[in-house]
């Protein structure tokens, strides 16, 4: 299975450990892993602000890298969705993976030498959840599902904590972060403070720039608490000793 | 984003956001009403299936909408009601101004109709001497406070029930100080009870028309749209076109949905028929359209139209709970506000759809499923299309769909950028960068992924 790695602008640049460990459980799992070198980004941020006919160059250039595999996954949920909605080419939108979504349905991974010896809050990303359906979303009367929480229940060790408001968006939305500051960095507060309420030590998803937001907003307040890709957690052989040193 | 004058939602937002106890009692008490509605829903066998079938039917009206407005006016004149066709809103208010002035009124109450709200009726018939009374409490006391309603179920939602007893205390004479809700509540019963008494004239919005019958359905807590329409000699109800359902059998799938995607509760305390004049009373009904065929017309946002004014998509939208109701700028604010407002006004409201971060919670708690949150980012395309964007922003997207395109310039500014972040800081982190004022940039990292994947993979 020759799957071609997709990792998001934001993610090269800022979180390469992301990649990593996503790029080696794709492997542990033996897929044939394959980073095509010169791709840059989905396109999302010029979509969402409107404009979408400005995308053509960003496609063309990710069709070239990634037509050719047999599936191409990402750690994003929100770029994918972009991909998904947006990228109607033969062998594009009918191909890519989140990478939750590619362990739990594809690969059905059941068992994971993984041990994270924390208390971890999951924060379902708004697009990965109500967009690619990862779980079930509050405001819907069906039966309840978490593709994340399916992998993450797989690690030893782990514990977690339960929010109030388990899928409350955390105020990232792209370039609303910056064009509408106040709200969206009010929204990042609310989710912090409810991880930090119930004890969070960890916060993860399966998007980071979802991560990135609540980080900076941690940081600022200059917490203990951190912020993982799923993908570094079930990457991770953490054991209880090594935590308590 | 927006051309014209007025503050944007994101400014509006921001003002708002100066006082954060106040916005995170706005968010709860939101919140509160949103898990109300999640509780009654789950208590409803086949929610899902109810929220489809009422998804349909209005697919139906909307698709056949000329003969079901044809039908229901044949059978309302048959019942003795007055049908009255207004294009716009200076239409509706002109109507409605020429029948107040046949029957020599200067006064008269009005009961919960956002259509009115959107037309600007009390201000035009302010102007033409006529004093119009809000009669749901919650509309009285933004009205009291000269202010607009901030959501359109929970009018006054964004007011403390201190401000409230001030307001009552300045307007009612009330004691100072005293902010009993139920104290308040009797006094406004007391005060609205003396104008129900003494207007001939009364208004009411329309929650659903029936073709089948031209009768019409009102929905209220408080009994105000029958207080007045049963005291009034003359009963105006203002609606508009796509308000229509085709059956009266259809109302149990609507009535079901409607106050419990609003508030949680099984159903509004009065669902009043109103289907003839009774003897001595004259009954009319005022069809708007104000945009709607237009909207009707766009492919793309035409089922906005099968909104039924429940503002389910308020309460659980995380960016409506903190910046609050006048952010929006408009009579129906909210996400639904957000895809039926630049319908009217393009240019007026072009930052609406910006003002989303394209969650999707509003489009999964629709009792009619709008895709709102897609209409959204479909929105946003035609406001850049059509209206343009401001130069900086326009060069900067072609600035960065110019990098994006070339992996080369990508790698390079990416590596440049990092550089600077980790080397001189203060180029980013300053007052400047929007993201820096309250969050921390990321920790740079030595290397990008692309680079360690050509060291150790390849």
């Amino acid at each position: 299975m020759r799957v071609g790695l997709f990792i998001p602008c934001y993610v090269d640049q800022f979180y390469p450990q992301v990649g990593i460990a996503t790029l080696e459980l794709l492997e542990k799992f033996g897929c044939e892993v394959v980073y095509p070198p010169n791709q840059t980004c989905c396109g999302q941020p010029m979509a969402n602000s409107g404009f979408e006919h400005l995308t053509g160059g960003c496609n063309d250039l990710f069709i070239k890298n990634f037509a050719d595999f047999d599936y191409i996954v990402a750690p994003s949920g929100s770029c994918v969705l972009h991909i998904k909605d947006h990228l109607h080419h033969p062998g594009i939108s009918d191909k890519i993976y989140e990478f939750v979504e590619f362990l739990t349905d594809v690969l059905h991974v059941e068992t994971l030498d993984a041990s994270f010896p924390y208390k971890v809050g999951l924060h379902q990303s708004c697009h990965g959840q109500r967009g690619l359906k990862l779980a079930q979303m509050s405001e819907l009367m069906a039966p309840p599902f978490s593709k994340p929480q399916q992998l993450l229940n797989l690690v030893k060790g782990i514990e977690f904590i339960e929010l109030d408001r388990k899928d409350e968006c955390c105020g990232f939305g792209g370039t609303f972060c910056v064009a509408e500051e106040a709200v969206s960095v009010k929204m990042g507060k609310d989710r912090v403070a409810d991880h930090l309420h119930h004890g969070a030590q960890v916060i993860t998803g399966a998007d980071m720039s979802c991560l990135m937001h609540l980080e900076g907003i941690l940081r600022r307040q200059k917490s203990n608490v951190v912020v993982k890709h799923i993908a570094e957690i079930l990457n991770s052989q953490i054991t209880y000793e090594q935590h308590e040193s | 984003m927006s051309s014209t004058n007025h503050k944007d939602h994101a400014a509006l937002a921001a003002t708002f956001n100066k006082d954060e106890p106040r916005v995170e009692w706005h968010d709860q008490t939101l919140w509160w009403v949103r898990q109300k509605r999640d509780k009654a829903a789950a208590k409803v066998p086949d929610w899902e299936i109810l929220r489809d079938t009422a998804s349909r039917i209005k697919d139906n009206v909307l698709s056949n909408l000329s003969g079901y407005l044809r039908q229901f006016e044949e059978e309302a004149t048959r019942n003795g009601i007055t049908v009255h066709w207004a294009a716009d809103a200076q239409e509706h208010n002109e109507i409605l101004y020429s029948i107040l002035s046949r029957h020599k009124v200067d006064k008269m109450v009005k009961s919960k109709s956002m259509l009115t709200e959107e037309c600007h009726l009390n201000e035009f018939l302010h102007q033409k001497g006529i004093e119009v009374i809000d009669t749901d409490l919650g509309e009285r006391v933004v009205q009291l406070a000269g202010e607009p309603p901030s959501h359109i179920v929970l009018p006054c939602i964004h007011k403390k029930k201190e401000e409230i007893g001030e307001i009552f205390h300045e307007h009612l004479g009330t004691p100072a100080g005293n902010s009993d809700p139920q104290f308040l509540t009797h006094a406004a019963r007391l005060h609205l009870r003396e104008k129900f008494l003494t207007r001939r004239v009364a208004l009411t919005g329309v929650n659903f028309a029936i073709a089948e019958t031209g009768e019409f359905v009102v929905c209220t807590n408080e009994g105000n749209a029958d207080m007045g329409a049963h005291l009034a000699d003359v009963h105006i109800a203002c609606m508009g076109i796509e308000k229509l359902i085709p059956q009266r059998h259809h109302l149990g799938v609507f009535l079901r949905l409607l106050t419990r995607s609003a508030t949680g509760q099984p159903i509004t305390t009065y669902s009043s028929h109103f289907r003839k004049p009774r003897p001595g009373q004259e009954m009319h009904i005022v069809l708007v359209d104000n945009g709607r065929s237009t909207h009707l017309g766009r492919k793309d946002f035409r089922n906005s139209l099968k909104c039924i004014r429940c503002a389910a998509c308020f309460n659980t939208c995380p960016v409506y709970r903190r910046s609050g109701g006048h952010s929006y700028h408009t009579a129906v604010a909210g996400p639904i506000g957000s895809i039926l407002s630049p319908n009217l006004d393009m240019k007026k409201y072009a930052d609406l759809p910006f003002a989303s971060t394209l969650c999707g919670s509003c489009s999964n708690v629709c009792p009619v499923k709008i895709d709102i949150h897609e209409q959204l980012y479909k929105w946003r395309q035609v406001i850049v299309q059509e209206n343009g964007a401001p130069i900086g922003k326009t060069a900067a997207m072609k600035a960065m769909n110019w990098v994006l395109s070339h992996p080369g310039v990508y790698h390079t500014a990416g590596k440049t950028g990092r550089w600077f972040m980790l080397n001189a800081p203060f180029t980013v982190n300053n007052g400047l960068n929007a993201w820096y004022r309250q969050r921390d940039m990321p920790e740079p990292p030595k290397q990008s992924f692309g680079e360690w994947y050509k060291k150790n993979k390849q």
